[in-house]
């Protein structure tokens, strides 16, 4: 997805702005980077993580990346985690707490 | 019924970059209904966190049409879009798309100033599934108690004093009040558990006519709990009884999980949540004693209606 | 009548509600929503019986409060649907808070009403303080003289509120009980004409576009608010030409033409009455009398008060003397009515303007007649080449 950078500046006039308040670039929040919110990271280990898509379903801010392959021994498709988009990620922790134990594939470090 | 890796690997509907709370308890809420939801589906919002987090002018986390009025008044707003559908599909202006019609509102926005118009469009039968999450007070403006306000958590608007142990009156049964309504599906769920979330946004979507949803969630600012319990906190929500999974399907209630014997005390679930720090203090063990009579109380007659109901041979 | 009316008119019966009824059958809306209240209930009801005998394709949403009927009239105009609702006094206090934001969105949705007193204490007859609370929403309101008007108003309405220069919501009023209900002999377009004059109805955007999704209703911080503000504001503003050419254009067509204000008898006139409504019929018959006797009297009607004809209005009190302002309300603050303060600002600049002097009137639906009306023109008269004008803001007809 991509925006053209100079509509996310503010600085909008009048006869740039859409009829009626209305905005028509869906999704467009991810022009706002609230990843420099956090204080904590979540690393990813790739080798421990059984992509059972856990962290997907809880992560607030739609940060657990996902990626389609094809699964060799039912010859479907299946989805991977693909890592964690820091960009936008607030360092909540959630990740890593609804990581199964066994599995611990995300630990919390400090972010600075 | 959908499993992770199918829901994950459909398009993310409600993105990032919104300005909620570090471990906000909401957002996958969003995430996961429209997930959930295959056909077209447009989202009307109520004033509240979730509408103020997302739709930050330029700035939208909505990747499905989305619209906004005012706080009250989802549900109006959402039936009006509703009837629009219907009416000029009917006189062929617009093709029949299967378009399915979402409202939300958090508990203010639900239990309280939007529940004349909740009333209303479930009433009026319209084709649409009403969402409310509920993190139990006035969030957005600063912690205020609502209609949906545990007993004796501390609000700012019921905060605990040196003669006021909180908000002392009990939280609203909603779902309930929704039944009343007779409509053919009521679900109470939670945010942290996306299974039962999911499968009850497809059984509603499976629905025609009018469906309610209303899902607890953590909010880590009001609760006075940590980021990463988010998830963890609903669960246990469920797990003392307090919030039970259960459905109504035209009327016959049913439990979607009866934690048995792993049923846990509630002071283990209120011990974890600041907003409820007074009650351990010494000399308020019969405010806790309390809290959990009328949860079992509660958790019993939920029981005895689903037996009732099954036992009428409604599974 | 300026044009020779070429379409064959129907000659009907109707109260003003029956009229603005028919006028929303021949419009065929997508969607209504409406709840009831004296003295509009009607409107709606009647519509109902449209539906039920199928004679519009519309979808009627009967909701639960005027609250909620403005609110699904604004989330069906979002979806892209022609929609409208009829309401009345505290109705429309109901709706007030919805109303600035269907402005803000732009959706052109027309709105009769019926000009009812506000509570309290409670009254169901006619005044004008239920428009005049909501003046300042963003609506266009267009205030009609009688049944007939509230007929072309509403076709007009639709004409002005849907083109792309203004896209405001409109309200067209009639009086309560005076107009709502009494009954009149109008002319009506054929229905296959009046489908023709309203057309299509084509949205500026539309919900129901799930490829091109759109988000509606943001919340603005500082650095948006204001450049979504001027919008409505200049739209208001550009409102004005688009009501006269709708109302000039009406007039070709129909034989009845429309304009901002209307100027009875204004043209040598000295004295001058201004007002809203019906009572611009019952001052006309004054006028009428009144001239019969040499007295140099005129009528100003402001038929559309947002937005409000300031030009219009400068124009046409430069040549008079002495002017008084009617006002069904009071606006309270001390200092009299919302027609005669705004009449006031807009002159402040001119170099030619008349004396002015208010009168409050007909609060609750208290009768006016035609001997109060004269006794305001002998007054008007008396003071107009005097000094002193003695009372600023008087009341009509109120027991003291």
């Amino acid at each position: 997805m991509s925006f053209d950078t100079q509509k996310y500046t503010g600085t909008l006039t009048v006869s740039e702005l859409p009829e009626g308040g209305i905005w028509t670039e869906p999704g467009s929040s991810l022009m706002r980077k609230t990843g420099d919110w956090k204080t904590l990271k979540p690393v990813w280990d790739k080798n421990k993580c059984i992509s059972c898509m856990t962290c997907w379903a809880y992560c607030p801010d739609s940060c657990i990346k996902t990626e389609k392959v094809l699964n060799e021994k039912t010859g479907k498709e299946d989805v991977k985690n693909a890592g964690i988009d820091l960009t936008h990620c607030k360092g909540c922790g959630i990740c890593a707490a609804v990581c199964p134990p066994k599995i611990a594939a995300i630990t919390m470090e400090k972010a600075r | 019924m959908a499993t992770l890796k199918e829901l994950a690997a459909r398009e993310e509907k409600f993105v990032g970059g919104h300005t909620s709370c570090a471990g906000c308890g909401y957002p996958n809420i969003f995430r996961l209904t429209l997930a959930a939801i295959k056909e077209p589906v447009a989202v009307v919002g109520a004033t509240g966190c979730c509408e103020v987090n997302t739709s930050i002018f330029p700035y939208t986390s909505w990747k499905v049409p989305f619209l906004h009025n005012a706080f009250e008044n989802s549900a109006a707003t959402c039936s009006g879009v509703e009837a629009a559908y219907q009416s000029m599909v009917k006189s062929g202006k617009i093709k029949d798309e299967n378009f399915r019609f979402i409202a939300f509102g958090g508990d203010g926005g639900t239990y309280d100033i939007g529940l004349q118009s909740l009333s209303g469009a479930m009433e009026r039968g319209h084709d649409m599934l009403y969402i409310c999450y509920d993190n139990g007070a006035y969030m957005n403006t600063g912690i205020q108690r609502s209609g949906a306000t545990p007993r004796y958590a501390n609000t700012t608007t019921a905060p605990v004093g040196k003669v006021n142990p909180g908000k002392s009156q009990k939280k609203k049964d909603l779902a309930k009040i929704m039944v009343g309504h007779n409509v053919p599906y009521v679900a109470q769920t939670i945010a942290g558990n996306w299974k039962d979330l999911t499968n009850k946004v497809e059984k509603a979507m499976s629905i025609r006519g009018p469906k309610f949803i209303v899902v607890l969630a953590t909010c880590p600012l009001g609760w006075v709990t940590k980021s990463q319990d988010t998830v963890k906190l609903t669960q246990m929500a469920v797990d003392c009884c307090f919030w039970p999974l259960y459905e109504v399907e035209n009327g016959k209630y049913k439990i979607n999980y009866d934690p048995k014997d792993k049923k846990i005390p509630v002071a283990d679930w209120l011990k974890l949540q600041g907003r409820f720090k007074h009650l351990f203090k010494a000399g308020n063990e019969n405010l806790l004693a309390e809290i959990q009579t009328e949860v079992d109380q509660d958790w019993e007659n939920l029981k005895a209606l689903c037996d009732f109901h099954s036992k009428q041979g409604v599974v | 009548m300026t044009a020779v009316t070429e379409v064959k008119q129907l000659t009907v019966a109707r109260t003003g509600n029956e009229a603005m009824a028919e006028a929303m059958r021949q419009i065929n809306p997508d969607v209504v929503a409406a709840y009831p209240i004296t003295p509009a209930t009607e409107i709606a009801q009647i519509f109902s019986s449209f539906v039920a005998d199928g004679l519009v394709n519309t979808d009627m949403v009967t909701v639960e409060s005027e609250h909620s009927a403005l609110s699904a009239t604004l989330g069906a105009a979002a979806a892209g649907a022609r929609a409208m609702t009829a309401t009345s006094s505290q109705g429309l206090m109901l709706m007030a808070e919805i109303m600035p934001i269907v402005a803000a969105l732009r959706l052109p949705i027309v709105m009769p009403e019926v000009n009812r007193a506000i509570s309290g204490p409670i009254n169901i007859h006619c005044d004008h303080s239920d428009t005049m609370f909501c003046r300042d929403a963003g609506w266009i309101q267009i205030f009609s003289e009688n049944a007939q008007e509230a007929y072309d108003n509403v076709l007009q309405a639709i004409k002005i509120a849907e083109n792309p220069q203004v896209h405001l919501p409109a309200l067209v009023t009639t009086d309560g009980f005076i107009i709502s209900h009494g009954m009149e002999t109008i002319k009506i377009l054929p229905d296959d004409d009046a489908r023709e004059y309203i057309g299509a109805y084509k949205a500026n955007y539309s919900l129901l576009n799930h490829e091109k999704p759109i988000t509606v209703g943001s919340i603005d911080l500082q650095n948006y608010y204001f450049e979504h503000r001027i919008p409505v504001i200049e739209a208001m503003q550009a409102a004005k030409s688009i009501i006269k050419q709708v109302g000039k254009d009406f007039g070709e067509k129909y034989g009845r033409a429309y304009d901002l204000i209307e100027k009875y008898r204004t043209d040598d006139a000295e004295a001058a009455i201004i007002c809203l409504g019906s009572t611009a019929g019952t001052a006309k018959d004054v006028v009428d009398a009144l001239r019969t006797k040499g007295q140099k009297v005129g009528l100003i009607k402001i038929r559309v008060f947002r937005p409000f004809p300031v030009e219009d209005l400068t124009a046409a009190l430069s040549t008079l003397k002495a002017v008084a302002v009617f006002d069904r309300s009071d606006s309270l603050n001390g200092y009299g009515g919302p027609v005669f303060t705004e009449v006031c600002s807009a002159l402040f600049n001119s170099a030619q303007k008349p004396k002015i002097i208010n009168y409050i009137y007909g609060l609750g639906g208290r009768d006016i007649d035609v001997h109060q009306i004269e006794a305001v023109y002998n007054r008007l008269n008396s003071i107009k080449d005097s000094k002193d004008v003695g009372d600023i803001v008087s009341y009509l007809g109120v027991r003291k």
